[in-house]
Formats: structure tokens, sequence, C-alpha cells
């Protein structure tokens, strides 16, 4: 009897070396330790206890879970009758709904703030509401940006849902709101729950949002440890708060794992059953979602206006200062040049996020026989979602004080912006190109392969031509939200080369002159670019983009 | 002339052994069924044929030359699933042509012309495969099979998943295109209907083992235990005394389906009705025999039948098995 003998080919060996060693060496190096260092740096001495015990720390750590937590429930609230009718309704336009709703998740934070201020400050088109600089403010905008992502995540787990289990209880005598209530939440629960908690973490580490919104009352542990870092560069400190921020992260993130479970590939039910014409029992879920429409179309309606208004009426003059530096010289480059530094980083950070997250898709996809190889798939699954949560202030400084040395001296370079927002973006292009690729049935791999493809082969006609249209969606989504990344950029961008995000919210600082109205005229540009993109992207129909 | 050969072939699952020391072998031009209930280890010795699953222990050889370490894409095979695998984001046409090319063969068009006549769906070229039934699915898996003249062709239950009528069509179908083809296959199936009707050899497999192999009427008339008896739809085994009072020559027990118990005026043997259930053909009834115990059997229409009735009955050679070895058995240890 003969003994075990290896089928593998050593050239799939290195191919599966590299393809799991450049994701897992870039996540490392550009993440683990970075944010490692602020962990060591947090807790070298007895500080942390004393920075933790601060009245100022406690009051911001309860604002900021409260304020998470507030925003996660208004969110979900809303977000689960707006994808009953996103998605199981059958009316014109909802495709094109879909597509709209994703709009306000990738608007640059910078932008939404900006946005929100037109629309609530004094003379503005809710000014009556007197909400400028409160609590409300906020949890507007919060709401206002992850809508899309429990619309999108659990409308995506709502079409897949068999109808004939509610079917089933219709007819043993179940009214349509017990169905809701008995049959059909339940099975949403593990997306419900997985959206909220990704709402939650997305919440908790608010940035740009809070900060151009939040005025001197309102902040998050994020906001605090930019203000500690650059206003007070007490280093230590914003170490410590870093550090239990990413503990909280840490920990939501295996709840959010937990409830997501073990999905298996989504099973294709006739989605034709599943739709219905809109009744008399939808008119609650209609009408939520027509107030929400209206509150998303708001503040962008509110700031184009505002653009629009310079100090001798309406005219064009605030787009056309852009080719300017600003009043008091707010500037060092003319805002157009922000905008090609813009688009030339993202283009940067997308090339990056797309080939590192598709690197690391394609090893997570696989299925190992071995029990052990398949938790470690697991856990490099998981890790990847941590820049979620993980603030990006605490990227963009980890990168600061770990890369100024060699063998990575990258302080001064170039790339360091554009690996940030890379990092920012690889979860995202991981959560849509991953389900996709768990989803092929591995027998259809082993078609091609019988049928005489060599495992490169496979890859290429299999894995890489299904995955296409997502991967193509990615990089767009990547690229929107490289464009408007504003937390580690703020960090790594050097003064002679600044983003438009960055830009921005440099002429809000220094209000006065024509700054304000340069600030909104760019950031119209910059959503129009942004929302161009998605409108793109959208064209592709993949589903998972925005669902987690 | 031998051309697949697989020996002591041993797959493990986290220490279950699926595949436990099977050996077949496969001539030239043969179509050899795997017959064997859900969960007896028959598809993984396929896949493990395939190259698709790694052996513990044994070999497999083509034409005497060793393959075990042969990676599955240069083995030259092919191997058809249940569920088709074509290709969603192919037509039917590069479905089909999907081998032709990374064979690198010419004239790929005519090629796919004459397998799409062959599968019966000539003209389906351009369609996509999502718009395709499932039988027709199958039909473009099986022409995709077949393109690049695989040496060896694997069927994995690829009849399995299509309802009953299309199920016996396509059976027919499978064998002639065989035939035509002169394809050396192994067909993978639970189902004896469909593994006697398209192959000339049967092995089967029950609990990793092959258990019995034989031509399928050979299998069929010969069972070599109750347990392939009872697989093959044998209802009732009789012990070697039993067996006696139903087939006086036999030498041993005996196998009955309940065709071989037929209830008729002036039978042989007396018989008290347990129950009885209208069939489309009459009834099927339940009966105890003194002297033999309780049997299946069957009852013409004209006869309505209650429990308790007193009935007589005659035994039918053609229902009737008797258990043990022939000569190309191998007894299992």
């Amino acid at each position: 009897m003969t003994t075990v003998r290896p089928r593998i080919a050593p050239s799939t060996t290195v191919a599966v070396v590299l393809g799991a060693g450049v994701p897992i060496v870039f996540f490392a190096v550009f993440f683990l330790w970075p944010v490692g260092a602020m962990v060591v740096r947090g807790f070298g001495d007895g500080i942390a206890l004393d920075v933790l015990t601060r009245p100022r720390t406690v009051r911001l750590i309860g604002l900021t879970l409260g304020q998470a937590a507030l925003a996660a429930i208004i969110t979900t609230v809303l977000g689960v009758p707006i994808a009953h009718v996103l998605y199981r309704l059958r009316f014109r336009g909802r495709r094109f709904l879909r597509a709209l709703i994703i709009v306000p998740f990738v608007l640059p934070t910078v932008v939404v703030g900006v946005a929100f201020r037109t629309l609530l400050r004094e003379g503005g088109l809710l000014g009556f509401l007197h909400l400028d600089g409160t609590f409300a403010a906020i949890m507007l905008a919060l709401v206002f940006f992850n809508i899309a992502v429990v619309v999108r995540t659990v409308g995506g787990a709502w079409e897949n849902l068999d109808p004939r289990q509610e079917e089933a209880a219709r007819v043993l005598g179940a009214s349509p709101a017990r169905v809701m209530l008995t049959v059909t939440l339940p099975r949403l629960a593990p997306a419900i729950i997985a959206a909220s908690s990704v709402v939650f973490l997305f919440c908790s580490t608010a940035f740009g949002v809070v900060l151009v919104l939040g005025g001197t009352r309102f902040g998050t542990i994020e906001t605090e440890i930019y203000l500690l870092t650059t206003q007070f560069l007490d280093l230590r400190a914003a170490s410590v708060l870093s550090v239990m921020q990413l503990v909280v992260v840490v920990a939501l993130l295996l709840l959010a794992a937990r409830a997501r479970g073990r999905r298996t590939p989504q099973r294709r039910v006739d989605a034709a059953n599943a739709v219905h014409a809109p009744r008399l029992g939808d008119a609650p879920a209609i009408a939520v979602t027509l107030l929400v429409a209206v509150f998303l179309a708001l503040p962008i309606i509110s700031l184009v206006l505002r653009s629009l208004q310079t100090a001798d009426g309406w005219g064009l003059g605030n787009y056309i200062a852009l080719g300017g530096t600003g009043s008091r010289n707010a500037l060092v480059v003319p805002v157009w040049v922000a905008l090609g530094n813009s688009l030339q980083v993202a283009v940067q950070a997308t090339l990056i996020a797309v080939v590192i997250g598709l690197a690391a898709s394609l090893v997570i996809s696989r299925r190992p026989r071995s029990l052990g190889l398949r938790r470690a798939l697991a856990g490099f699954d998981g890790a990847l979602m941590l820049p979620l949560g993980v603030s990006a202030v605490t990227v963009g400084f980890g990168f600061l004080i770990t890369l100024n040395q060699p063998p990575f001296d990258l302080r001064s370079s170039p790339v360091l912006v554009p690996i940030a927002q890379a990092l920012v973006a690889l979860p995202l292009v991981v959560r849509t190109i991953l389900p996709v690729l768990t989803g092929i049935d591995g027998r259809l791999r082993e078609s091609a392969a019988v049928l005489g493809s060599p495992p490169w082969r496979v890859l290429r006609d299999v894995d890489l031509a299904i995955v296409a249209r997502p991967v193509l969606a990615a990089s767009g989504f990547a690229f929107a939200v490289a464009l408007g990344e504003f937390g580690a950029t703020s960090f790594l961008s050097r003064p002679d080369r600044p983003t438009l995000p960055v830009v921005i919210f440099r002429l809000i600082g220094l209000p006065g002159g024509d700054n304000f109205g340069m600030a909104l005229a760019a950031s119209v540009v910059l959503a129009a670019v942004t929302v161009g993109i998605i409108a793109l992207v959208e064209r592709l129909r993949v589903g998972t983009m925005g669902a987690f | 002339m031998i051309a697949l050969s697989a020996e002591s072939v041993t797959v493990s699952f986290d220490g279950t052994r699926a595949v436990d020391d099977v050996t077949i072998d496969v001539t030239a031009g043969e179509v050899l069924s795997i017959l064997g209930p859900s969960g007896s280890g028959k598809s993984t010795l396929l896949r493990a044929i395939a190259g698709l699953e790694r052996l513990d222990a044994g070999r497999v050889s083509w034409h005497g030359d060793d393959i075990t370490a042969l990676p599955v894409h240069r083995r030259g095979f092919a191997l058809m699933f249940q569920d088709g695998q074509l290709f969603p984001h192919r037509t039917v046409a590069q479905n089909i042509a999907y081998p032709l090319r990374i064979a690198g063969i010419a004239d790929q068009h005519a090629r796919v012309g004459g397998l799409l006549d062959l599968v019966g769906l000539a003209g389906f070229g351009d369609r996509r495969v999502t718009e395709l039934s499932g039988g027709e699915q199958q039909r473009v898996a099986l022409a995709r099979s077949l393109a690049a003249k695989p040496r060896l062709l694997l069927l994995d239950e690829p009849l399995s998943a299509l309802d009953r009528e299309l199920r016996e069509r396509l059976a027919g179908d499978l064998r002639r295109i065989l035939v035509e083809t002169g394809t050396t296959a192994v067909f993978v199936t639970h189902d004896q209907d469909e593994a006697f009707a398209v192959s000339d050899r049967v092995a089967v497999m029950i609990a990793g083992r092959v258990v019995q192999s034989g031509t399928p009427a050979d299998v069929w008339r010969r069972p070599a235990t109750a347990q392939i008896a009872r697989f093959l739809g044998y209802t009732t085994v009789l012990d070697p005394h039993a067996a006696r009072r139903v087939d006086p020559g036999a030498p041993g027990a005996v196998a009955l389906r309940a065709a071989a118990v037929v209830v008729t005026d002036g039978g042989p043997v007396t018989a008290t009705v347990v129950r009885s259930t209208p069939a489309v053909d009459g009834a099927r009834v339940r009966l105890v025999v003194p002297g033999i115990g309780e049997l299946d059997g069957v009852a013409g229409a004209g006869i309505p039948l209650a429990a308790g009735d007193v009935v007589t009955v005659r035994f039918d050679a053609a229902g009737i098995a008797r258990l043990g070895a022939t000569a190309e058995m191998e007894v299992p240890v």
C-alpha cells in the first residue's frame, strides 16, 4: 500500500504564499504595527489610569458611546422600513432609489458637516429650529450618513429571504403584523444586528462630522485624540484614548461577527415571488421612506443653494474663487490644485486597496481542509475589518510615530497618504468582493480543473471572471471613500500637497471674506465628483456594495 | 484491456473513512456504475479518481501508469456534477468550447455545433445558461464534458436533480451518447434503475466499501448479502430454512420483492392478510404465511381484500433472488 502523495504543485504553493503574504505583510506593517505602537506608548507607564479618570475623558467616553448607541438605534428603526420599501415593494424607480440611498454614505464627512451647518444655521432652510451646534445636529448628521448601511445590509438579506415561510405563517392564521414580528424580523435579525453594530462602530469613531458640527461643546474620543495630538501635543494621553477605543472596537467587532455568524452562501429564491405591489399595510413604511428621503435631500439642496449665494447676491462667485487661495491667504495652493491632488492620491489608494483587498478576499474565500487553517482565515477576515472601527486618526497618528525610522522612514514620503486611505477603504473592498467569492460553488472550480484548467487558469476563468464586476464596483467605492477621507489624511498630508477635504476644513476654520463661500463651493465640487463615481458604479448593480 | 484502475483507495475526512480500501477496474469503452445509498462514499471515490481528493492510501492508475500524484487538470478526464456547474458568465457555446480552448483545438465552432446536435440542443449556442431548464443545463454539461474527448468521463449523479420522466428519458440518451462516442465512464448513482439503464457493469458501494460488482443482471439476480438485497429494493430476506419453502432449490437465503408473492385463487400456500393498500394495478398486501413469517405481496385488481382474510398465494421466480457468491463477485472481508 502506498502512502499519502501530495498533489499540490510547487507553483501553487508559491501563489498561495504570495496571495496570503502580500496582504498580511501590508496589513501588519501599515496597520498592526502603527496601532500596536500606540498601545505600547499608551501603557508605557502609569499615566493610563490618570488619563482615563480625568473628568473630561469620562464625559467624552460617555458622550461617544451614548451618541453612537442613540444614532445606531435611530438609524436602524428608520432603515428597516426603508429596506422593506426598496427591496420588497414593486414600483417604478426603486432601483434608482436603492442607488441614491448610498450617496450620503460616500459623501465626504467634511462635506456633510458643512452641508448640515448651512442647513441649520441662522438663515438656513431649517434655521428656525435653532439646532446649530447642538447634540441633535450631530445626531441628524450621523443618521444621514449611516442610513445606507442599514438599508443595504437589511435590504440585501430581505431580498433573498424565502417568502414561503411567511406565506406558511399567513396560511396558519397569523396577521401581517404578527408575521412581521414572529417570522420576518427574527429571520432578519442577524442582518439587522450586523448593520446596527457597524453603524454603532462608524458613529463611535465619527470624526469629520463631529469636528465640524460639534464645536467645542461636543466631541468624541476621536476628536479628543485629534485635539490632544495637534493642539495640546499630549501624545501620551492621545495614545491612551486610542487604545481604549481599539479595545471597545475589537469587542464590538467580535460581537458583530458572532451575530453575522457563518452565513452560508445566499440561496437564490425567486425574487418575483417575494416582491409585491404596495398595499395599504405598507403605508407606514412608505411614509417613513418619504420623510427620510426629504431629510436626506435637504442638506444637499441647502448646500448647493448656499454655495450659489455670494456677497453680491446669486452667482457663481464662490466657484470662480476656487481658482485662488482664499481671503487672508488661507490656502497654500488653489482649490483646483487640491482637487487634482485628491484625485491623484485617491487613484493610488484605490489601486492599493483593490489589489490588497482582492488578494486577501481570494485567500479568505478558500475552505482548507485543516481546521486550524480555517480558523486562521476567519481570524484574518476579522482583522481586516478592524480599520472600519479603529479611528483613522489613530492610524494616521500611528504612522507618524512608527514610520519615521528605518526600515520604513516614510514620514515625509508622499506614499503615506494613499496608504492610509487604502487602509480605510480596504474593509469596504473586502466586504464587497468576499461575499461574491464565497458564494461561488467550489465544484465550479473543480469542473474547470477537471476540464483541464491549471490552477492559475481556474483562478482567472472562474474566480476573477465572476468577481470582475464586484471588483470594478469596489474600485469605484474605494475611490469615492479615499477621495473624501479626512481623519488620517488630515494628519499625514503635507502642507504643500493638501487634498480637497483638508482644504475645505481649513477654509471653514478661517471664516471671513470669501472663505466660507469657497468651502461650500468646494464641498459641492467634491460631492459632485463622488456622486458621479457612485452613479457609474451603481450601474454595475453589485448588491454587496455597502452591505455588511 | 483495463483502462482505469483504483487500488486499495482510502480517503478519510477528520478521521472517518469515507472510502475504505476500495479497488475497482474499468476496461476501455466500458461504463461502470457505482451504486450506493447516500453517504456510502461513492461520490468521494469519484472525486478521488478525478484527483479532487487526496488519497490517504492506495493508488489510481491509467493504462498501468500511476497517476495518483498527477494534478487534476493534467488527467484528461471530465467530471459532470449533479447540477451541471456551468459557468454562469458564459453562454452555452462558450461553456462547451471551454475545454476546447484549453486544449487549443482548432475549428471549435463546428465541434460545438456537433456536440449541441449530439445532446439534442441544436441552435442553443447563444443562449445564456441561466435561461435553461434543469434538463437542458445537464445536456449542456454533458456536451461540455465530452467536448475535449476525455479519456474518462466521471458522472456524479448527473440525473438525480431532474424529475422522473425527464430522468428516464435522459438516462436512455446518456447510454446512447456514451456508446456512440465510445466513452469510458464511471457513473455514480443511488438509483438502481438508472444504473441498470446506463451501465455495462455495476459496483455496489455501502459504508465506504465496494461490496459487490458484476453485470447489472448478475447483481440484480444474485445480491451478495441481505443488506445489498434490501438496498436493491428487495423487501424481505428469508433465512435458508424459510427460503426452501419459497424456492425449493435454494442453497441458502433468498430475497423477495413484493412482486414475487402473488395472491391468487388456488395457489399452493395459504396466508392471512394483515393489511391491504390500494395501488394503481391492484393492491399491495402484507401477509402472514405460516412457517415463513410476514411477507409483502401483490394482489390483482379484482379481489377485494381486508385484514384477516385468508387467501392462497403463489411465488413468482422472477421476483426471487438467491443470496450468495457468483463467479465474478468480490466477497466483502
